[in-house]
């Protein structure tokens, strides 16, 4: 085993058509950018899944996490004037 | 809520029906036993390949030969996508591909078994593949999210496998006398081998019930092989194929096949490494491993040369 590695993970984004946004996919091992955009596209496009793909090293990658989740995202809960259903416009002045 | 008892957090998403991520806490042994499935999962994809990878050469025309070849890559790519899932839970996978290669690690029984003819790639793409996806559909709504994720785009995938199969099987039982035998020589070769592929019956099954309370099988081993025989009678029927079974018959009151079990002696044995081709198994992928090898240390020496030129400038 010891240095006989596969060499660090890379996250996968694919995006399926032009204009849609690029999609978490999966993951894959690769040396280096190259291989993996490589492995990306053997892994995750065999099947015309996508025509763009990202790759990014997985060390890369800041998430939020879950024991936080309350208190993280609180500060947006009660904010409801944040949604248009808050306001109030009269019948009549059509759709707005 | 004051303290935060995670262990009651856990079980409160698994009675909604929620789905764990790799950063959720989660109870030890509900992360032992991912890594065990998941990893033999992924091994038995990855061992998979080889006995179909046997006839890719074979092959009786250039189109049978693309369909083998795109199936078999397939399977690479579902032991690709599960080794990461397994990885997401604290594993890595040089301690995996460590357990394959030394013999410690298990996977699927079935890919002990030879590929005698060319009905066999027939077989194993119908009945093996046909199996392996009645229980990945089940584990498309497993609990662990990276592991649900990944039998959804397996599934995805493996429903053409099952049809190759399948369509060669009717050329076959269609086909010259010598050819239906061929079939009727498959079928009976690989019916009770992939009825073990289910697992031991309920009775006797020791991770099951831990596998359905965590909600990570959501249907019992019995349950899927009876499923499995009631849809699997009608496509043999079709082929004019008999059941190496004189007890299999229709049972009207559970709307089901009675049938054989198959030989529970005979799939320990080949769990415990006594099957017809476990050691050629082994030293196939030791091989192909260590042949590799050059590959891999030029690929990460290219890459550490590439870092530091890119830190240099
Ligand atoms: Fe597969
Ligand atoms: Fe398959």
């Amino acid at each position: 085993m010891s240095n006989d590695s596969q060499g660090p993970l890379w996250e996968v984004f694919v995006q399926k058509k032009a204009g849609q946004p690029f999609v978490h996919c999966g993951n894959l091992h690769a040396y280096d950018k190259e291989m993996a955009l490589q492995n990306a596209r053997d892994l995750y496009t065999r099947r015309g899944e996508g025509m763009a793909l990202w790759v990014v090293p997985s060390s890369a990658i800041v998430s939020s996490s879950p024991e936080d989740m309350g208190s993280f995202f609180e500060p947006s809960n009660d904010k409801i004037y944040r949604h248009p259903t808050f306001y109030q416009i009269p019948d009549g002045v059509g759709h707005m | 809520m004051g303290v935060v008892n995670f262990e009651d957090l856990f079980e409160a998403k698994l009675a909604k029906n929620d789905i764990i991520e790799p950063k959720d806490w989660m109870p030890d042994n509900y992360r032992k036993h991912l890594i065990r499935q998941i990893s033999q999962h992924a091994h038995s994809e990855i061992v998979g390949m080889l006995p179909e990878g046997n006839w890719i050469t074979r092959a009786p025309s250039l189109r049978a030969k693309l369909v083998l070849l795109a199936k078999v890559q397939d399977e690479g790519g579902h032991g690709l996508y599960l080794y990461t899932a397994a990885e997401s839970l604290g594993t890595s996978r040089d301690e995996m591909l460590d357990a394959l290669l030394t013999g410690k690690a298990k996977y699927s029984s079935i890919f002990n078994y030879p590929t005698l003819t060319w009905a066999d790639v027939g077989a194993v793409g119908w009945l093996v593949d046909g199996a392996a996806i009645m229980n990945q559909v089940m584990l498309q709504r497993t609990s662990y999210g990276p592991y649900a994720r990944a039998m959804v785009r397996i599934c995805k995938e493996e429903s053409f496998h099952q049809r190759q199969g399948y369509e060669l099987m009717t050329h076959l039982a269609f086909g010259t006398p010598a050819q239906k035998e061929m079939a009727q020589d498959a079928l009976n070769r690989w019916w009770y081998p992939t009825l073990m592929m289910f697992g031991p019956p309920d009775i006797e099954s020791p991770n099951s019930e831990n596998a359905l309370k965590w909600r990570i099988k959501r249907e019992t081993n019995d349950e899927l092989r009876q499923r499995f025989v009631n849809q699997t009678m009608p496509q043999i029927e079709y082929l004019g194929l008999v059941v190496p079974d004189k007890n299999l018959k229709w049972n009207e009151a559970k709307k089901g096949y009675d049938f054989s079990e198959p030989d529970w002696t005979e799939f320990k044995a080949v769990i415990k490494g006594n099957g017809p081709c476990n050691k050629e198994r082994l030293a196939s992928r030791n091989k192909s491993h260590s042949e590799g090898a050059w590959v891999r240390e030029a690929a990460a020496a290219y890459a550490k040369k590439q870092n530091e030129n890119y830190q240099a400038a």
